[in-house]
């Protein structure tokens, strides 16, 4: 019975702290256009988040991208189909792989990122001390990061694909031979765009959804240095989650759209 | 103080209530803050200071009661009123609160940059901003990270920051606790010296008997809520009643 009171109440919170996101995401959506407009701040986001970030999501994709293709050539090769390899690797690198790999890695560092940086500033009063100033501190603080991760998600998820898909253009040079203008042209040749427009689409949805989650987690965070810890950790398991469905969302929504 | 029942105070608070769930921490506080005085209210910790202190900015909503600020009533001002009413507020807050992702002179020039040219404040930004460490004796620390800086200098940047608008009203939320008695003088001293180079009002909040002693022109105590009791130091600390006493015995 206490199992079960248990199990009601987590569910009650999980639904209401769903509905508290929405609501910061309505807020989000209320003040975005509304003057004053913190452009340097967001430049700095900007900043912080895609450069920052580049050397991550590219060494990762660089190896993803060598991985897959190790992997599956004996596959392939098994069925004399290794010259599919770049149209089978462009396409599920594009497609799917590139874009939720990178927003992984990008809820990992940007998403607690910025949950632990807001969760302390929480918790040693800095929000407060800018709300005190006359500075609003969700216009500040929040607009910015938010946007920043939605205008630098689709940039980064470009990037880590172009660093995967030359890291399995290397290795079929060196195991099959194959030139990277070769390589190059049978990738663009099978890449449609159906292939790409959902993907682009999709990238901005992750990037909102890292800002959201990360920004959410700090701006409420409990007191004390274990909150700012919570918040870091639930940010990263909360936007991992929700990347996947919004994955899922937009398989759904292409395949009715493009029939993929 | 004598005269301030012929002047409008500045500041003013009336049956202010404020609960969380069950737990009734404001019951009804009233306090009126006169131009130019010192307004020290002490309680023990729980009684709510930081509480009424934060609804006096806005940071937490009251239940009913109201609060004028400048003939203002904050309880019903829309956001971009208050943040404009906010601009003539400094407040230092207990643990500084220093932006920590900046360095001293950007924690100064932050309100600046938003509201120098509405409070058409025509100096420029670094002779403000060296003006504000001078006088609190820091200006060596300008470009150095809060990070960087021991307690005491924190508050001295924290209370220069809460100055550089020059605001009339200043609220100081424990300004001594957590520093050595010695740091804590020169806090004491650096309140003192200016209130008198600038003329503002301040109201102080602390359970530091010697800050109350030295800095105060009239205290309140907050008692459970209300206002328990309100006289000079020289009244209260002479004070028969036992729930007074056990404030300045310590």
């Amino acid at each position: 019975m206490a199992n079960a009171v248990h199990i009601v109440e987590r569910t009650k919170a999980f639904f209401v702290e769903i509905g508290d996101i929405s609501f910061f995401a309505g807020r989000y959506f209320r003040e975005v256009f509304k003057a004053p407009f913190e452009f340097k701040e967001l430049i700095r986001q900007c900043y912080n988040i895609g450069n920052r970030s580049l050397l991550l999501v590219g060494v990762t994709g660089f190896i993803l991208g060598l991985v897959f293709t190790l992997q599956s050539r004996p596959t392939l090769m098994e069925f004399g189909a290794e010259s599919w390899m770049p149209s089978m690797v462009g396409i599920s690198i594009v497609r799917e792989i590139g874009p939720v790999i990178t927003a992984l890695i990008c809820a990992g560092r940007i998403g607690s990122g910025i949950g632990a940086e807001l969760g302390s500033m929480r918790v040693t009063e800095q929000i407060d001390a800018m709300e005190v100033s006359g500075t609003n501190p969700f216009k500040y603080l929040v607009i910015t990061r938010i946007t920043a991760a939605t205008l630098m998600l689709p940039l980064l998820i470009i990037f880590g694909d172009a660093i995967a898909l030359l890291g399995s253009a290397l290795v079929e040079n060196f195991k099959g031979g194959v030139s990277f203008q070769l390589y190059f042209n049978k990738v663009f040749d099978a890449l449609a765009f159906s292939d790409l427009l959902p993907a682009t689409v999709k990238s901005f949805f992750f990037g909102f959804a890292i800002g959201l989650i990360g920004c959410y987690k700090g701006y409420f965070c409990k007191k004390g240095t274990v909150g700012v810890g919570e918040a870091s950790n639930s940010a990263v398991v909360y936007t991992s989650m929700l990347l996947f469905v919004i994955d899922f969302i937009a398989v759904f929504v292409s395949d009715i759209f493009f029939e993929i | 103080m004598g005269s301030e029942t012929n002047i409008s105070p500045i500041l003013e608070i009336k049956n202010l209530e404020k609960s969380f769930g069950n737990n009734k921490v404001l019951k009804g506080f009233n306090l009126q803050l006169f131009e130019g005085e010192n307004l020290v209210v002490m309680g023990k910790s729980g009684s709510g200071k930081s509480v009424m202190i934060k609804c006096l900015v806005g940071l937490i909503q009251a239940d009913s009661g109201s609060i004028h600020i400048k003939d203002n009533d904050i309880t019903i001002l829309g956001q971009t009123e208050l943040d404009v009413l906010r601009t003539e507020i400094g407040f230092l807050f207990q643990g500084s609160a220093l932006y920590d992702s900046m360095t001293v002179r950007e924690n100064l020039e932050f309100p600046l940059r938003r509201h120098k040219k509405k409070l058409n404040m025509h100096e420029k930004t670094e002779t403000l901003v060296v003006e504000a460490l001078e006088n609190v004796g820091l200006a060596d620390a300008i470009d150095l990270m809060p990070a960087e800086l021991s307690g005491g200098m924190k508050r001295r940047v924290a209370l220069a920051r809460a100055l550089i608008l020059k605001p009339k009203i200043i609220l100081y939320d424990e300004p001594t606790t957590g520093l050595d008695p010695i740091t804590a003088k020169e806090i004491i001293q650096l309140m003192r010296t200016i209130q008198k180079k600038y003329g503002t009002s301040s109201l102080i909040i602390t359970h530091d008997v010697d800050c109350a002693r030295v800095i105060s022109n009239r205290i309140i105590l907050l008692v459970d809520g209300i206002n328990y009791a309100e006289g000079t130091y020289a009244d209260l600390s002479h004070s028969d009643d036992p729930n007074i006493k056990a404030f300045f015995k310590q």
